[in-house]
């Protein structure tokens, strides 16, 4: 290919206006070595560009086995949320248990009170008998 | 559709997936990633596949999507594993050097387009598509695709000649 034409394509290339056999005519000018020293820029470039070509995916391409990842992690929340549910239905019943607890022992504790002040009273009261009956005594 | 079909479908544009995704995603193991996750997501709507007519440019488009998202998302930690296994030359050493440095700028200059004008330079002047090919892959009109192209072809180019010549002047 003549540099004359070369470099009309160029011109061309930079605009965005070549056809995709004219930029191959382009890169088999520059990937082929003999480059004009101005257009040095285009050789770089156009080897970049047929090299990133080269380079292929590797990686066995897999299909299947995600799948089953996403089912694990599907069938972990529902056991999670079957251990939350459990765990609230478990702490309420415990709580309400203690609540119980401490329930009966301030009853406890406040008919001991009253019992005990009771007593109290039937003392004072047993006194008063002995002192009513003594008045009795000397009054008769 | 088999997996043996699928696979058949599939095979000849992977590597072009994976490349995209490199452009965009840079390090290659987010690539690798990327590539395995677009085949899965093929893979799972292939029943629909069966109605594309062109399947490659939808992969390309699916990739393009992907990527975006992956970097919107900022769980794309960019390792920086530039890929340099260049084709041997019967240039002495250090000519060789010089010539693989300059091919690597190249690489840099592209990391530093736009993410658009990264995805055509990537699908016009490394894949080769037909521009028709190229708006359908990325939703753009023509002029805008040829806009773009061309100022990062003129970008690329200018960058180098000014690399090149600061040394010199």
């Amino acid at each position: 290919m003549e540099l004359a034409n070369i470099e009309i394509l160029v011109e061309k290339y930079e605009n965005a206006q070549t056809s995709l056999q004219e930029e191959t005519t382009l890169r088999n000018y520059f990937t082929g070595g003999n480059v004009a020293p101005h257009l040095q820029e285009y050789e770089y470039m156009f080897n970049y560009f047929a090299n990133s070509k080269d380079e292929t995916y590797t990686k066995t391409i897999e299909l299947e086995p995600k799948k089953s990842k996403k089912r694990n992690l599907k069938w972990l929340s529902v056991a999670a949320s079957v251990v939350l549910l459990l765990s609230v239905f478990i702490g309420k019943h415990e709580y309400d248990r203690y609540q119980a607890k401490k329930q009966f022992a301030q009853i406890t504790k406040g008919l001991m009170l009253l019992s005990s002040n009771l007593k109290k009273g039937e003392k004072a009261l047993a006194s008063l008998h002995i002192y009513e009956n003594t008045v009795n005594k000397i009054l008769k | 559709m088999k997996q043996s079909d699928f696979l058949k479908v599939v095979l000849p544009f992977k590597d072009k997936v994976f490349r995209l995704a490199k452009r965009l995603l840079v390090s290659t193991e987010e690539a690798e990633d990327a590539t395995q996750e677009l085949l899965f997501k093929l893979w799972k709507s292939k029943e629909k596949i069966a109605d594309y007519k062109n399947v490659e440019a939808f992969a390309m488009t699916m990739t393009k999507n992907y990527c975006y998202d992956r970097l919107k998302s900022k769980q794309a930690n960019n390792l920086t594993l530039v890929h340099s296994n260049y084709k041997e030359k019967d240039t002495s050493l250090d000519k060789k050097i010089e010539h693989q440095d300059s091919v690597n700028q190249v690489h840099e200059l592209i990391k530093t387009l736009p993410e658009q004008q990264k995805i055509i330079i990537q699908l016009r002047d490394v894949e080769q598509y037909d521009f028709d090919e190229i708006c359908k892959m990325i939703d753009m009109k023509p002029t805008a695709v040829r806009v773009a192209l061309s100022r990062a072809r003129k970008t690329i180019r200018e960058a180098l000649i000014k690399k090149h010549n600061y040394g010199v002047s």
